[in-house]
């Protein structure tokens, strides 16, 4: 029984020896001197994971009696998270050597971090969403202050973990309400407990809190306070591993527990997600545009992508996950993107975030330039770039599942946000001549910037299929 | 060949607008016209050929959305095949023409190149204008009606440094838009009810669609009629008739031969074609009918008098080609769409060989047209003066009553004015005297024009005089081919189109019948039907044999009495026009006492006696009588005050509208919204969410609490509630 529960998580095991195995080679070889081969091998392995949870998953399989779901949805976030975050990792290496910040343990603890997402989005029980929250939480916790010697990357880290304590203790002050009514922590039992459709109020009370710290997570308003500060002082390479890939993790646990375990109760958490949507997208669209540190702005942007996305959920259909997850992909990839070119903007050899610096950055580097404009296009949702078919898909959710004041709401706030992303752009084409950016950018960062807006260019063809992957997955959860 | 024919001039006007510079400008202008007259010379073939029988040629299919089908055809029927030796003829002697007028133009620089440009616009209305003859469908009508439109706007606006061809322009194009918006709900309305807007089948439709109602408006209406009226409001813009008739006068700010061209011969009649075209609805629209009738003989009448007083020469053309759509409609309205079409064709001739003419005059005396500087010409410019002179002869129908000697005009005008007696009734008188009136008139100002150009003593600039010279051969060999035309064009085809039922039924291809035989079978309507086309196959055989015997009795006035009474029997949309049963006026028209068919004469002859009297006998008497009748003479002399009246109602009302939806909703309400939105309430709470990020944990910490109190009172409320 225990091997074929295992064996359901194999990819999951897999990384955790690969991990501590690193870690102990390491530390008894060159240390440090380790590091980037262990980067590129590490991210190596996530692609290799991620290709096999790709090609041999199939239907859906349960191990520890309900504590982990491997299904089609599972598999979806997965290999989303696992080709981000090998993505940011090679993007990220070189930034991170000059910074001097390679140390081998960065890439073992992304890879705990990486194993703690795969366990969320797996969770089919309270306590397995919590064991997996936080092993990704404490990883991301020790590489936000991974620069000891900045006093911005130690403060973030501390915020990060005071407020992701709060935040835990929150969600766990809620898994315990939902316990106390229902009886149980698995999401089946839970999901049974509320049949009748009538749901008692202290379940409701343990649904909020447990959204609450589920949306600290995903940095969705007003449980984003911590983003912009993080985003700033961790460092870069850092900054894209907290944009991307634990996003997606965060973001399908949402849609699992809410689908899951209060499938029942769809029209309960339907009002708070989308409150949290609305404010998330309006707030982000709205702080971005006093931003003057790309790093901060690229923050809010993430809190209103967020809210897009939650969009989506809020829909509470089968097309509405669809749509979130469809999202979530391309909010991805334009994220990569976009931050290989913010780790390599330096200037006299140092590395400078501020908006003000991309001045006329199009007479010097045309071809970059472009690559930039096509991603902050598709950040701002015009079409016919990739960006907008997920705001059209979440929109068009919202717009089924009759919320018309949320999609309204939703295209009001992505007209407000357009501004700081054509600002960006407005920037690098007509912006005042200047000193401006003077870095070369090395091979990893430049592949991805240029694919990333390849991709919003190409990738309207047919979304590369993933539309009925994302349908597949959204069909499993959603029932 | 019809193909050649129609894309003929499409083809020289995309060389020679677009090649010029590659072919030079002089071998542009010659392929144009070349062009034009190989389509010319293939109309007339087509015409001379053409039997009766309408065919179809379709070209490829255009739109096919649901039940709405459209095909590029032409469509070649009687109706078409006059309008096609009228377009093509006139259009290919303006182009000739147009080498000589516009060689130099002192509204262009020296150096620029404007003559490829005139060329290309000349020859891409030609098409849009064949385009539209020939269509087989209202879309491809309206393409065409569209695009003669658009040419008539480049070209009235050529002189495009004047600000009076410019806003001339606009106004000929506004305009339009009113009578255009009244033709397109006609097709809609006809699409609606017929659900296609193919000719064949809508026209068929004519009888069903007077026993048919429909809601508009807020109205329950006869589709029949009300369909009429709104072709007719179309009609009335493309042909300037009173009401919407403010733009052809200005249109005269375009060169000369455009006005010959567009402004005379061809664009403006569209109107009148469109209503012989849509004859098998209009004949169940008697209503309509009605209307036009009396539009038109008020259009006749208002335009003759305006023309009386008008200075410039082009302005008093431009009047009395107003005045003589009038008398097309009044022939149409009342039934009589084979008048209708021969007073068009006639009057494309004379009235284009008017409008050249007095173009040579205007290039004979350097761009002067105020007729005041004129006088004495004859001697300077006697080609011209001869061209003129017929022109006249022709549009004052000048001929002998009840025989068969006068010029064009004499024949169609008249044809009209007794058209207009035997449709009877009030209406028919209205119209007859309105007419009659109007012919004096018509008179009058043509031949004040002519004593006023050509005769008497030169005034104004003397040095212009001295230098007024004939115009060279390019002008005068079109006056001289329209000239043959303005002479005989009444008298070849006076039987075709007003003859006997017989002939006219022959010509244009619609079956007719013994009076008494249709009246037999009027009882019966089933057994009527199936009798008219046992009848058509009969006579369309041993007619062909007998009234060719007899035409030669035809001269004989007075055979009429022995001749039998046709009657055109045509079913709806067979043949190229219809007359609906009981519709007689054509054969009434023959039988018009003698004192009506002398009526036009006597007014021709009290007009041109009055303007000898004032022009070349008493020249002061004009002066005086003017100060005696001021307020008369002010009246007409602005035109009944229309421009005036409708710039009060329509014009500055509509700016105001206009300046007040830019200034106050566009440029305050939207621009000053939206700024303030984005400027002033945004910019506010960035600052404040900047303010809210202030970097103290405790703050952050406060923020999620905050949150969480908010959903949990929110969840309380409405779990409790």
């Amino acid at each position: 029984m225990i091997a074929a529960d295992l064996a359901i998580m194999i990819p999951e095991i897999i990384l955790a020896i690969f991990a501590m195995a690193g870690l102990l080679m390491a530390v008894y070889t060159t240390k440090d001197g380790m590091a980037p081969a262990l980067t590129f091998g590490t991210a190596i392995v996530l692609v290799i994971v991620a290709f096999y949870i790709g090609v041999t998953g199939e239907g859906t399989r349960i191990a520890f009696d309900g504590m982990f779901v491997d299904d089609a949805f599972a598999r979806f976030a997965k290999v989303t998270i696992l080709l981000s975050a090998a993505a940011v990792l090679v993007v990220g290496q070189d930034y991170m050597q000059k910074n001097n910040l390679l140390r081998f343990e960065y890439p073992m603890l992304v890879v705990l971090a990486v194993i703690g997402m795969m366990v969320m989005v797996s969770a089919g029980d309270l306590i397995a969403l919590y064991m997996g929250l936080e092993l990704q939480s404490l990883a991301l916790y020790v590489v936000a202050a991974l620069r000891r010697d900045s006093v911005k990357s130690t403060e973030a880290g501390l915020k990060y973990f005071v407020l992701g304590a709060l935040s835990s203790g929150l969600l766990l002050y809620g898994a315990s309400l939902v316990y106390g009514f229902a009886g149980t922590t698995g999401f089946a039992g839970i999901i049974d407990a509320t049949a009748g459709g009538d749901v008692s109020i202290g379940l409701l009370l343990g649904l909020v809190f447990v959204t609450a710290g589920l949306a600290f997570k995903v940095s969705a308003a007003p449980f984003h306070m911590w983003t912009p500060d993080v985003y700033e002082g961790a460092p870069t390479a850092i900054t894209a591993l907290f944009a991307t890939a634990p996003k997606v993790a965060a973001m399908a646990l949402f849609a699992r527990v809410v689908h899951d375990a209060f499938g029942n109760a769809v029209g309960d958490w339907q009002q708070i997600v989308a409150f949290l949507a609305v404010f998330s997208m309006f707030l982000g669209s709205i702080a971005a545009i006093g931003q003057t540190d790309i790093k901060r702005l690229m923050a809010y942007s993430s809190i209103a992508h967020m809210g897009f996305a939650l969009m989506g959920l809020a829909s509470g259909t089968a097309q509405g996950v669809e749509a979130m997850l469809i999202y979530m992909a391309i909010y991805v990839t334009m994220n990569i993107g976009a931050f290989a070119f913010i780790m390599t903007m330096e200037k006299d050899g140092r590395h400078i975030t501020t908006i003000s610096s991309l001045a006329s950055f199009s007479s010097r580097q045309p071809a970059k330039a472009m690559a930039l404009l096509l991603l902050m296009f598709s950040l701002a949702g015009v079409p016919p770039l990739l960006g907008f078919f997920g705001k059209y898909a979440v929109l068009w959710a919202a717009i089924e599942a009759d919320m018309i004041w949320l999609a309204v709401a939703g295209v009001i706030a992505s007209v407000i946000g357009a501004y700081y992303y054509l600002r960006i752009v407005y920037l690098m084409y007509f912006g005042e001549d200047r000193e401006g950016l003077d870095g070369r950018m090395t091979l990893a960062p430049f592949v991805a910037l240029m694919a990333a807006a390849i991709i919003m260019l190409a990738g309207i063809v047919n979304l590369f299929g993933i539309e009925g992957l994302a349908e597949a997955a959204a069909q499993t959860l959603v029932n | 060949m019809e193909t050649i024919l129609l894309f003929g001039p499409l083809v020289g006007a995309l060389i020679c607008g677009f090649t010029w510079r590659l072919i030079g400008e002089q071998a542009a202008c010659v392929v144009a016209t070349g062009m034009l007259f190989l389509s010319a010379l293939l109309s007339w073939i087509v015409f001379l050929g053409f039997d009766g029988e309408t065919y179809t040629r379709s070209l490829f299919t255009w739109i096919e959305s649901g039940s709405l089908f459209t095909d590029w055809a032409i469509r070649i029927d009687r109706l078409t095949a006059i309008m096609l030796i009228v377009i093509t003829t006139v259009s290919a002697l303006v182009h000739l023409y147009s080498f000589g007028y516009m060689a130099h133009d002192d509204n262009f620089r020296e150096g620029e190149v404007y003559r490829p440009r005139f060329f290309a616009y000349l020859s891409f209305f030609t098409f849009t204008m064949l385009m539209l003859v020939t269509a087989d469908n209202l879309l491809q009508l309206f393409f065409g009606w569209e695009g003669v439109g658009v040419a008539s706007y480049l070209l009235i606006g050529f002189y495009y440094r004047k600000p009076s061809a410019g806003a001339a322009a606009m106004k000929a194009f506004i305009v339009n838009r009113v009578g255009d918006f009244g033709f397109l709900l006609a097709i809609f309305a006809l699409f609606w009810m017929a659900d296609s807007i193919q000719f064949d089948v809508i026209l068929a439709m004519g009888p069903e669609l007077m026993e048919t109602t429909f809601q508009f408006l807020g109205y329950e209406v006869n589709a029949a009629n009300t369909i009429g009226m709104l072709l007719f409001i179309g009609a009335m813009g493309k042909s300037a008739q009173l009401f919407l008739h403010t733009w052809l006068p200005d249109a005269m700010e375009g060169p000369t031969p455009v006005s010959a061209l567009i402004h005379a011969a061809t664009m403006v009649t569209a109107g009148v074609f469109l209503i012989c075209r849509m004859s098998p609805i209009m004949e169940y629209a008697p209503f309509a009918t009605n209307f036009i009738i009396i539009v038109g003989a008020a259009t006749a009448f208002f335009a003759a008098t305006v023309g009386l007083v008008q200075n410039d020469i082009k302005r008093v053309i431009a009047y009395s080609t107003c005045s003589q759509l009038g008398y097309m409609f009044v022939a149409a309205g009342v039934g009589v769409y084979s008048v209708a079409m021969f007073h068009l064709l006639t009057h494309a001739f004379f009235k284009a060989m008017l409008f050249l003419g007095a173009g040579s005059v205007i290039h004979a005396m350097h761009h002067e047209q105020d007729m005041r500087n004129y006088g004495g010409l004859r001697k300077k410019i006697p080609y011209t003066f001869a061209a003129m002179l017929v022109g006249t002869l022709a549009i004052t129908g000048v001929g002998i009553p009840t025989t068969y000697f006068g010029f064009a005009g004499f024949f169609s005008k008249d044809a009209v004015i007794e058209s207009a007696f035997a449709f009877g009734g009030g209406l028919g008188s209205y119209a007859f005297w309105m007419l009659v009136v109007a012919a004096l008139f018509t008179s009058f100002y043509s031949w004040r024009l002519m004593f006023l150009t050509f005769f008497g003593t030169p005034r104004g600039d003397k040095h212009t005089h001295d230098h007024a010279h004939e115009s060279p051969w390019t002008m005068l060999a079109p006056l001289g081919v329209l000239g043959i035309g303005a002479v005989l064009s009444g008298f070849v085809w006076y039987n075709s189109f007003f003859g006997h039922t017989d002939d006219v039924g022959r010509f244009f291809g619609v079956p007719y019948a013994v009076e008494g035989d249709h009246g037999a079978v009027e009882g019966d309507h089933g057994a009527a039907d199936a009798g008219h086309g046992t009848e058509v196959v009969a006579t369309a055989e041993d007619t062909h044999a007998a009234p060719t015997a007899e035409t030669g009795d035809h001269a004989a006035e007075g055979a009429y009495a022995a001749y039998p009474h046709y009657v055109l029997t045509g079913a709806p949309g067979q043949g190229a026009i219809h007359a609906a049963p009981g519709n007689n006026v054509l054969n009434e028209a023959h039988e018009v006492p003698t004192w009506v068919k002398w009526s036009p004469f006597v007014a021709m002859i009290i007009g041109l006696a009055t303007a000898t009297l004032f022009y070349l006998v008493s020249p002061g008497l004009p002066a005086r009588w003017a100060e005696v009748n001021r307020p008369l003479y002010l009246f007409l002399l602005n035109k009944w005050y229309f421009d005036e009246i409708y710039g009060a109602i329509f014009v500055r009302p509509a700016k105001a509208l206009g300046r007040f939806l830019w200034k106050a909703i566009d440029g305050r309400v939207i621009d000053g919204g939206i700024n303030g939105l984005a400027l002033g309430i945004i910019p506010f709470i960035t600052r404040l969410a900047g303010r809210a990020q202030s970097g103290y944990l405790f703050h952050y910490a406060f923020a999620m609490v905050l949150g969480i109190v908010v959903l949990v009172t929110w969840v309380t409320l409405r779990a409790g509630g």
